[in-house]
């Protein structure tokens, strides 16, 4: 069974493409990365998946049906989305912000309450901040905020944009880590973009791999890491494996 | 001075509710129509251009030429509604008030609620989207409450440019702050002329300090400093309002509304007619200040019930007559063609004339020799003539120039206050001035002799509005005033409230004339 499904899609913006026609499935519970260069389309590819870009081309199945059939806003509620600037509310504190899905979808206050502070245990934030404003947060807090609001309401999709790109390496190194625990503890689909590769063949259970509009591979990382015909991917891939080999030459010493 | 901070102080609780009451329903208004325009200007680049470009244009209007604009537009469209609804509305005071005030207001909040929404970032558009939410609730939830600093700031430029312009509604027909202001400058009454500044300005500062702490507030998001503010304009509002509210609720039975153009003679005789009636227990409301085509065309339209206007004029400007048939044939053509045409009443004419007449310091004419207006026109070229504002616009001019051939050096216009102490400080050598004016005697000037009988009569005359023609109290009470002033009477009140020391209000004045 597949969670999501793009067939044929293409995205084109004043004449001119930024997505070429690309068809992928997305199986349920797999943890998927999208990686590449800035320009290769991953971000667009992505928000094609929630309905916040359209595509010109082509169709998006979520859990087998068309989303084009569907309120943009109700599909949102339904899937959990983390965004690259983070994206909280400042007007709102930490718990209004993670209740935001569940407001909109109309649940009781005393649930929403409740889910909140489910929540920030989940995501190993202390309940304290729950009345603070997101400013009084640190990068890494006010980033587990952002996770902690896009499982609110219980989706079985979770999509990431660079949800780590603005954290510093250690914060985003237990961050991703956590991220991955509660991906297998919920039965989470989840697809992340990232343009750290090493990032993405550790964490992730299959890899696709885009350059200029196209995906060019979408495989296992142990597959890609054995090789791949395409000299662009086997570039792309071959320098985290590189600076692995070189950095545990160091260790040795 | 203390007696005239009293009287002053004594009618500000309705001036300052009137004008708290205007400015507050005009921003009111600017706020409805400015914030969803904006948010839609934010959304639309071709609608930003066009609304900010609209508001813009508006800015540039003079207030008070908006103000005066607003009266022919609303006369005509009551006129219309009239022939459709068979009702009208009042084209003269708060309506005309509160229309132009209201685009005044709105440019301030159109520009900066457009700005704010447009400013998001981008990410929160996003975010606000990617969590699920409609266009609207992105609009209540998100883009709204982030924009609001911006927008209140708005709201306060707003309120403190409608709270001054409102001063500008006086000439409308509009009881405001104003009321000091363009009174005090008529008669030289310098402490009204502050109480109104002061007033004024004062409000505009506590408004704005009160609408700083809602925006600290709204920015800061802090609630106490947004219920602060916002009980703070609840109970200025309602303690303003509150001599209003005493006042429509203890007026018993139909007012009648007695007018009056600007100036202190017509002040004067507004107290006096407006005494006589309430001796009479009537209440009375006044509308003073009005422009002097203002004030007639009310009278017909039944916003005001009577005023005084003089023969001459309404005989050039009201019925567009270019002849001087002579004093009597005037009146009764006045009192005939008045009625047939407008169903005006003239009541009577009050014994004096007020002619427009043109004056010169004693020592100047006789240096030049000039006693006449055809003595005048050979020495015109050299001398700077001063008019009143309307003078020389209206048709007695035209005709006094076209019968003697004068062609001055310079001409230039004044406030009448202005106009006797540009005689005196020579920047004018000729005035045109008032027959009735104690300023007149006061200051020694010689009023020139007019052979040609180019100028028409100006005989003070009553009228009544064509619904209160037949109204026994109103025509009892005004009635025994027909011939009962004669000029040094009328000269003798005007200049007690003109002068500089001792100065009377006009009530003071009126009850002068009604003692004798």
């Amino acid at each position: 069974m597949n969670a999501i499904v793009l067939d044929r899609v293409s995205k084109t913006y004043d004449g001119h493409t930024v997505l070429a026609e690309t068809s992928l499935a997305i199986a349920k519970g797999r943890f998927v990365a999208l990686v590449g260069g800035s320009g290769a389309g991953k971000t667009t590819l992505l928000k094609l998946m929630n309905g916040l870009s359209t595509p010109s081309a082509g169709r998006v199945l979520v859990e087998g049906a068309d989303i084009a059939s569907r309120p943009g806003p109700e599909l949102r509620r339904g899937i959990g989305y983390v965004f690259q600037e983070i994206g909280l509310f400042p007007h709102l504190t930490v718990a209004q912000n993670i209740g935001i899905t569940p407001e909109l979808l109309g649940w009781p206050a005393g649930e929403i309450a409740a889910r909140v502070d489910e929540l920030l245990d989940l995501v190993a934030l202390p309940r304290e901040v729950a009345g603070r404003s997101p400013s009084q947060l640190s990068g890494g807090q006010r980033q587990r905020v952002g996770v902690a609001r896009a499982l609110a309401a219980r989706p079985s999709i979770l999509l990431m944009d660079e949800p780590f790109g603005a954290l510093d390496p250690v914060t985003r190194a237990t961050l991703a880590d956590d991220v991955r625990a509660l991906h297998d503890k919920l039965g989470l689909t989840t697809v992340m973009v990232t343009h750290d590769v090493g990032e993405a063949l550790l964490l992730a259970e299959e890899v696709v791999v885009m350059a200029a509009g196209q995906v060019l591979a979408h495989a296992p990382p142990k597959e890609l890491l054995s090789g791949h015909p395409d000299p662009v991917v086997a570039e792309l891939i071959a320098a985290p494996r590189k600076q692995a080999e070189r950095l545990a030459e160091l260790a040795r010493g | 001075m203390a007696d005239r901070l009293n009287a002053a102080l004594m009618v500000l609780p309705e001036r300052l509710g009137w004008h708290v009451a205007l400015s507050a329903s005009a921003l009111a208004l600017g706020l409805a129509v400015a914030l969803p325009l904006g948010i839609a200007a934010a959304r639309s680049p071709r609608l930003k251009w066009i609304a900010l470009g609209a508001a813009g244009l508006v800015q540039t209007i003079p207030s008070l030429a908006l103000l005066a604009l607003f009266y022919p537009v609303l006369l005509l469209l009551s006129g219309l509604a009239v022939k459709v609804f068979g009702h009208g509305f009042p084209a003269l005071g708060f309506l005309p008030s509160l229309l132009a005030l209201t685009l005044y207001s709105m440019l301030p909040i159109l520009r900066n609620a457009a700005a704010a929404v447009s400013g998001i970032e981008p990410a929160m558009v996003e975010a606000a989207r990617g969590v699920g939410m409609t266009d609207r609730q992105r609009l209540w939830r998100v883009e709204l409450p982030l924009a609001a600093p911006v927008i209140m700031a708005g709201v306060r430029t707003a309120a403190v440019w409608t709270i001054g312009a409102a001063t500008l509604s006086t000439p409308v027909g509009q009881t405001s702050l104003g009321d000091y202001i363009f009174s005090g400058l008529q008669t030289e009454d310098w402490v009204a002329v502050l109480v109104g500044c002061a007033a004024s300005a004062g409000l505009a500062l506590v408004v704005d300090g009160l609408l700083g702490l809602i925006e600290a507030g709204v920015a800061r998001r802090d609630g106490k400093r947004l219920w602060a503010g916002g009980v703070g304009l609840a109970i200025g509002l309602m303690a303003a309002l509150s001599p209003l509210a005493g006042a429509a609720l203890s007026r018993g039975g139909p007012a009648y509304v007695i007018g009056a153009k600007n100036f202190s003679e017509q002040y004067i005789l507004a107290e006096l007619m407006a005494d006589r009636l309430e001796a009479r227990g009537a209440t009375v409301r006044r509308r003073v200040n009005l422009g002097s085509a203002v004030a007639y065309r009310a009278l017909a339209a039944g916003e005001i019930d009577a005023y005084v206007d003089y023969s001459g004029t309404l005989w050039a400007n009201v019925l567009n007559r270019t002849d001087n048939p002579g004093r009597a044939v005037v009146l009764d053509g006045l009192r005939r063609e008045l009625k047939a045409r407008d169903g005006v009443a003239l009541l009577g004419a009050l014994g004096f004339e007020n002619a427009y007449a043109l004056a010169m310091r004693r020592d100047r004419a006789e240096q030049l020799g000039v006693k006449t207006l055809a003595d005048l026109a050979a020495k015109a070229p050299e001398l700077a003539m001063g008019g009143d504002l309307e003078f020389f616009s209206r048709p007695e001019w035209a005709a006094v120039e076209k019968a003697y051939g004068l062609r001055f050096k310079a001409r230039r216009q004044f406030q009448p206050t202005f106009m006797y102490r540009a005689l005196e400080s020579r920047e004018a050598d000729v005035i045109s001035a008032f027959s009735s004016d104690g300023r007149i005697a006061a200051d020694d000037l010689v009023l020139l002799a007019d052979p040609k009988s180019a100028l028409p009569p100006y005989d003070a005359v009553i009228l009544i509005s064509p619904k209160r023609a037949g109204d026994r109290r109103l025509l009892e009470a005004l009635k025994p005033l027909a011939g009962s002033i004669d000029v040094r009477a009328m000269q003798a009140a005007n200049y007690a409230v003109d002068r500089d020391t001792g100065k009377k209000s006009p009530a003071e004045a009126a009850a002068m004339l009604a003692r004798r």
